[in-house]
């Protein structure tokens, strides 16, 4: 019977190819339109760590101090709140992370010195966020601890100083200091850059940066502290004296980040009090001298709480899904006019015994097929606007690419959104009288 | 041409009405907007920077650390000042479309303990308001002996001068001369009012909250030189001071990203912001298609289904002006139905992107324009069908369908 059908509905939408050609381009537009914006939403909200995001948290507490107040935390720790909580190792894996911008030497003489993100961070980093290395590995914790002059690079830089071989044991100068070598990551590209969210919910939505290359340089905090004191990027300082950016670990500056791994409820339950305590215990001996305002955000609601998709993304969503719907009111129109323009054909196939069900279902077909084709047509759409969107000047404009589950997504889409359309027009032919109809034959 | 009769035809396919309509009021919503954010950008795209955009070069310097800065700062500006066709040279903390270096929570009240406001703290050095070509609206420029040695990312000092407009947001009504901004444990006083000082990085809902504050080029500020050019001479001096750069301080690292003519800096910023204006043109474009082919689809199926009725107008005497006139009527009408809907929804849509944007609600303004549009729009889809319609010939009436 669907077979029939289907035969039925390719006869009719050759005999009005005008109608179809209309309603196969709207589809077409649509689904173009919304399956780009989809995609590029997809990439760009979607978790950084699925494996591991409901475990990772980002203990936060208030340790300004002065005549000002504030609502919420800020976005990162001073010095010492975040050392004591992480020397405490009371989650199963914790590091401390702080942003600076270190400068490169090249050792090949007459390549100029060149400035890289570097990351400042504990050993726990690589493990905790599965970031995955090509040669070597991190450094110990006993070299940590001891300022040892060890750094991992990013393959990027690797690519940059050392063409791309083994650099494990090979020297960088950094700020002047002679760093080995311990580990080159593999090509990695977290997106967003998660670790490192910071400030980015006073952007005003202009977030794209955030989806870039993560980190070049990953120094030991404390060599970190040792080499590149002062150019560690504070959050912000707070008004008790001018901030000396040389004595970064008593500065009264926020720059430091904490991020722990909890892997149960109990743990995370265990963690908050921790640090409700710790909070309280530098309260009582007064060094924290605000009220509590201690948080405790998992990856996931960080990453939202600092809005990290771009506005202009979700705006070309939505756009794009109101597009879609405008696209579907005049599939519903078109169709409409095509069945009933067919009042006569049904009102014989109805006298000749066909049932309002069969009508139905012939006409859902014709719907469906046009949303087919019309899909079809959006694929290409599609893959034209992914091109698009590759060539704006975006940092994630790289990553944005066309992959299986979009084009599932946008067949099954296009599908569904044209049986939607098809349903008024197909139950509004299956009410065609079948006597009215002959009779004005 | 009466209307009575057209809506009495048009209950006959009170369904099909309906459909175009809510295409038309849904295109209608996204038309306004689209169109709001398209100006927006555009108006933002040109922004006025209140400096000589195209009189000015910028040099960024990366990675200069303090031991360093103290020389640099003078010795710099002393050569990039001797480069041919360099009127003058300032050093400053940042340039209009380079990074931003002074952003910071301020208070204007004294009495209130919590920063509520934050804007961009520009550091300029003596030479900083001749270069830029600021202009002065009232008070006075800053005297010879509040020039201060930065400590931190501010310089030690009293004084500072404010963008006329970001003023008036700050203090409505009232003169900001001698007015205080309390930023860490120091406190200024407004001595002067600039025209406009554009901030770093200009957006559509914050592009002049900025201050000027008097500081010596040297330790905290060596990092970032604007010079003033001779005209059209931009980009000749640029090479010059790079090659000079090159040859004589192999140490220091040019921040290529937030260097060169400030016309450069300025299109580069904006790249996104156009790119994004293109797209939603697009949309436009699309919409407005979608929305005819609607249109003609579904007149062209009437005109077919009332071609018998046609003839009998015709031939009882209607002209084939009559019956162009009535279809075209008739799409003004439905047209005009989907727009009234499509005002209300407009400003639904409006309500998400000020979440979106924080830009302000859609101006009413845009009403009328998306309305005359789409009218347009239905008329031009209309009268292919609407033709077709009047050609039909009275002997139609005649025959069988």
């Amino acid at each position: 019977m669907l077979g029939y059908y289907f035969f039925l509905a390719l006869r009719s939408l050759r005999r009005t190819r005008m109608l179809t050609a209309l309603m196969v381009l709207a589809i077409a537009v649509g689904i173009g339109a919304s399956m780009t914006t989809l995609s590029v939403m997809f990439l760009l909200s979607g978790d950084p760590l699925p494996a591991k995001s409901g475990k990772l948290f980002f203990p936060q507490l208030d340790p300004s101090t002065g005549a000002t107040l504030r609502h919420t935390p800020m976005d990162l720790l001073d010095y010492t709140s975040a050392h004591d909580l992480w020397q405490a190792h009371r989650a199963s894996r914790q590091a401390m992370l702080a942003n600076a911008a270190t400068r490169v030497q090249p050792t090949v003489s007459g390549q100029a010195p060149f400035i890289v993100q570097t990351l400042a961070t504990t050993s726990d980093f690589f493990p905790m966020f599965n970031v995955p290395f090509r040669y070597g590995g991190a450094w110990s914790a006993q070299d940590e601890q001891r300022a040892a002059r060890e750094v991992v690079i990013s393959s990027t830089l690797n690519q940059r100083l050392f063409g791309g071989a083994n650099s494990v044991g090979r020297d960088v100068v950094i700020n002047g200091a002679q760093l080995r070598v311990v580990g080159v990551l593999d090509d990695w590209r977290p997106r967003p850059r998660f670790y490192m969210v910071v400030g980015a919910r006073f952007s005003g939505g202009d977030t794209a940066d955030l989806y870039g290359p993560p980190h070049d340089v990953y120094l030991p905090m404390p060599t970190g502290i040792d080499i590149a004191q002062a150019d560690m990027q504070p959050f912000t300082c707070w008004s008790d004296g001018m901030v000396d950016p040389h004595h970064m670990t008593t500065a009264a500056c926020a720059w430091v980040g904490l991020w722990v791994e909890l892997p149960d409820v109990a743990a995370r339950d265990a963690y908050r009090r921790f640090l409700e305590d710790y909070d309280d215990q530098q309260r009582s001996i007064g060094r924290l001298t605000h009220p509590k305002l201690t948080r405790m955000m998992s990856l996931h609601e960080w990453l939202d709480f600092q809005q990290v998709v771009p506005a202009d993304v979700k705006l070309q969503t939505w756009l794009a899904f109101a597009f879609l719907l405008i696209c579907l009111f005049n599939t519903v129109g078109l169709l409409l006019a095509k069945f009933i323009g067919r009042s006569n054909e049904i009102g014989v196939r109805r006298a000749l015994g066909a049932s309002r069900k069969a009508i139905f279902g012939q006409c859902l077909v014709e719907a469906g097929l046009i949303g087919l084709i019309g899909g079809l047509f959006g694929l290409f759409m599609t893959v034209a606007g992914i091109y698009a969107i590759r060539q704006q000047p975006v940092a994630y404009a790289d990553l944005v690419a066309v992959d299986m589950p979009v084009f599932v997504l946008a067949l099954a889409l296009s599908l569904g959104a044209s049986l939607l359309a098809g349903v008024f027009p197909a139950f509004r032919a299956s009410r065609v009288a079948p006597a009215l109809q002959l009779k004005v034959q | 041409m009466q209307i009575a009769p057209i809506l009495a035809a048009l209950k006959k396919h009170r369904m099909a009405t309906f459909l175009i309509a809510m295409e038309i009021a849904l295109a209608c919503a996204v038309l306004c907007n689209a169109l709001y954010l398209v100006v927006e950008r555009v108006r933002l795209s040109h922004v006025e920077t209140g400096v000589d955009d195209d009189r000015l070069v910028a040099i960024s310097l990366a990675g200069v650390d303090d031991a360093q800065a103290v020389d640099l700062g003078p010795r710099l500006r002393q050569k990039l000042s001797s480069i041919p066709n360099v009127e003058s040279v300032a050093v400053a903390n940042a340039t209009p479309f380079g990074p931003q270096a002074g952003e910071a929570g301020f208070r204007i009240d004294p009495n209130d303990p919590v920063y509520r406001i934050q804007a961009h703290f520009y550091l300029g050095d003596a030479g900083f308001a001749k270069t830029l070509g600021l202009r002065l609206v009232s008070g006075r420029w800053f005297t010879a002996d509040e020039y201060a040695p930065v400590d931190g990312f501010l310089p030690k000092a009293s004084s500072l001068l404010v963008d006329a407009d970001y003023a008036s947001k700050l203090w409505p009504g009232q003169n900001p001369l001698g007015k205080p901004v309390l930023v860490t444990n120091l406190t200024f006083r407004v001595v002067g009012v600039v025209a406009r000082m554009v901030r770093p990085n200009p957006s559509p809902f914050a592009a002049t909250n900025s201050f000027i504050t008097p500081a010596l080029a040297g330790k905290g500020m060596a990092s970032v030189y604007l010079l003033r050019v001779a005209p059209e001479k931009a980009q000749d001096v640029f090479a010059r001071a790079t090659a000079m750069i090159t040859r004589d301080e192999p140490s220091v690292i040019l921040d290529a990203t937030a260097s060169g003519p400030l016309t450069q800096l300025r299109d580069a910023y904006f790249a996104n912001t156009r790119s994004m204006a293109i797209m939603m043109v697009g949309v436009i474009a699309a919409l407005l298609l979608v929305s005819a082919l609607g249109i003609v689809g579904l007149a062209s199926f009437w005109v077919q289904q009332r071609r018998q009725q046609i003839g009998i107008r015709r031939a009882i005497g209607a002209t084939r002006r009559d019956i162009l006139h009535y279809f075209q009527i008739e799409n003004f009408l439905i047209v005009g139905g989907g727009i009234v809907v499509g005002m209300v929804l407009a400003y639904v849509l409006s309500a998400v992107l000020m979440k979106l944007y924080e830009l302000p609600l859609l101006p009413a303004y845009y009403l009328p324009y998306g309305a005359l549009i789409l009218w347009l729009l239905g008329q031009l889809a209309v009268l292919g069908p609407a033709r077709r319609a009047a050609a039909v010939p009275p002997v139609v009436a005649t025959r069988n369908a």
